[in-house]
């Protein structure tokens, strides 16, 4: 218990003390929300989808968690590297608590970059359902407990910083693009919905919309049940492949 | 007097490759022994297995009376180590480094800020508990590192190459803390070293291993008489040879390359 306590504290340390990362790690949501957000917005309308900030919203927020959380279940990489990961692998404590503390810790830094870009959306001009809130907040911790969890389980397959951009690329983009945080599933084309179904992101979107703005493609409960199902299995994978780590 | 490691008939194998054979030795309660070799000889593997970081393929090994495969925890909890590279969170500062430790090895509040108060003033760190470890010299961070090995009370020290690209200076103090920590907390230490005259100054006993097996064991004097030789270094080298080595590579790529071959080339 208390190394869960102490590795979730070393998270959230780290986190709110590089200012940089934090505010680095904004740059992209303000940017897809101006760029996107009011030079699509037009669009949008006129095609007769209402209004696209308030669509976009809840995507932004998944985006920005699920980068900050796949980032984070990665720093086990830099860990390794920096020969920290040593000390923690010697300590007489399961491997379980460890890995399930430095997910809670990933995790809770990006729910907290969620509420952030929530913050930034509302000043940007969304308008959420102010009654959804603290049910949104609940949603972002899932996500990101989720990607912390498989940015973890991809972590500790690889030995160094290499195999980063890989996964950026044909991992987190992908997961990204095509969940339905950009473009609404419910009239995309049947192969695009078909691919979105299998990413655990568009249930993710799809839960902080039901509860934001009271439309997604989803049901609110398959929403909650793929990701906490899914959610179950990546932190299996994460402890799995964690506790075989040699170091 | 009562052995705090008894190693007996230890083996690994990894794969076709056998890192260590038969090896045997034991250390006293209270003892200080250097564990020397060439580089690919055998050492980091047998640290590893001492450490519970590896499980010996055979043979076996009590570390304060208990066998590592056993009840790993309880032999975590009873050795403190110092490994070869560094391995502090560099953007932490040297307290919570030390609070980190202190927690994951369950040692108790009270006792925790104490402790780590005293060890810091034995590293002669205590004015620099509040930076961070990425400014930190090498020497510094060496130190810290001795300072959280210690924090939990272990009854062993293990230091693998605690002396490595640091100044005779530095190596001279941090030779003067551990000899202290010997003589006032009565902890054992098990370290290995490639620098022949620290060994020969600072350990009571040295066991020599190269191709995997204990090939000399005794004092410094004992070795230096059996080969006939000047210098520990001199003794170091009719033992093992004078060729360089080249490195088999760490137990970690044996592991690796076991893996491998096991699994099909998956990695």
């Amino acid at each position: 218990m208390n190394a869960i306590y102490i590795m979730w504290l070393r998270e959230v340390k780290r986190f709110a003390r590089s200012k940089s990362r934090i505010v680095g790690a904004l740059g992209q949501p303000i940017l897809f929300l101006v760029a996107l957000g009011y030079g699509l917005g037009p669009v949008f309308k006129q095609a007769g989808q209402g209004n696209y900030l308030d669509f976009l919203a809840p995507g932004i927020i998944g985006m920005s968690i699920i980068f900050t959380s796949i980032f984070n279940g990665m720093q086990v990489i830099w860990d390794r590297q920096f020969g920290f990961l040593k000390e923690t692998m010697v300590a007489p404590v399961s491997r379980l608590s460890i890995m399930f503390g430095r997910t809670l810790g990933g995790a809770t830094v990006a729910t907290a970059q969620g509420v952030l870009v929530l913050g930034i959306a509302v000043i940007a001009g969304f308008r959420p359902d102010w009654f959804g809130v603290i049910p949104a907040i609940f949603v972002m911790l899932l996500i990101a407990l989720l990607f912390s969890a498989l940015g973890m389980a991809v972590a500790s397959r690889l030995r160094d910083m290499q195999g980063f951009q890989l996964i950026m690329n044909f991992l987190v983009m992908p997961l990204f693009f095509l969940s339905g945080a950009l473009f609404p599933l419910s009239n995309a084309p049947a192969a695009l919905l078909w691919v979105a179904r299998f990413d655990p992101l568009s249930y993710g979107v799809d839960a902080l919309r039901h509860v934001l703005t009271g439309s997604a493609a989803f049901s609110l409960s398959l929403d909650l049940l793929v990701l906490v199902a899914v959610t179950g299995v990546f932190l299996w994978l994460g402890v799995f492949f964690f506790s075989r780590i040699e170091v | 007097m009562e052995a705090a490691i008894k190693v007996e008939h230890l083996t690994k194998t990894f794969g076709e490759f056998t890192a260590v054979k038969d090896v045997s030795f034991s250390v006293a309660a209270g003892e200080i022994f250097a564990f020397l070799g060439p580089n690919g000889a055998g050492k980091s593997t047998t640290i590893k297995m001492l450490t519970t970081l590896l499980h010996a393929s055979s043979g076996s090994i009590t570390v304060n009376g208990i066998n590592p495969s056993a009840d790993a925890d309880a032999v975590r909890r009873s050795f403190g180590i110092v490994f070869q590279d560094p391995s502090l969170d560099e953007d932490l500062t040297a307290w919570e480094n030390l609070e980190f430790h202190g927690v994951l090895y369950g040692v108790s509040k009270k006792v925790r800020a104490q402790r780590i108060g005293e060890l810091l003033n034995l590293v002669e760190l205590s004015e620099r508990k509040n930076d961070f470890v990425r400014d930190f010299s090498g020497g510094m961070k060496r130190r810290l590192e001795i300072a959280r090995g210690l924090l939990h009370h272990p009854r062993i020290l293990f230091l693998d190459e605690p002396t490595l690209g640091l100044d005779p200076q530095t190596r001279n103090h941090l030779w003067s803390y551990v000899q202290k920590l010997n003589r006032d907390e009565g902890v054992t230490v098990f370290f290995t070293t490639h620098y022949m005259e620290e060994a020969d100054r600072i350990a009571q006993r040295i066991a020599i291993i190269d191709h995997g097996t204990i090939i000399a064991q005794g004092s410094g004097d004992e070795l230096k008489q059996q080969t006939g030789a000047q210098t520990l270094e001199a003794a170091f080298l009719s033992l093992t040879g004078s060729e360089i080595r080249e490195e088999a590579g760490s137990s970690l790529d044996h592991m690796r390359q076991f893996r491998a071959m096991r699994s099909g080339g998956r990695r």
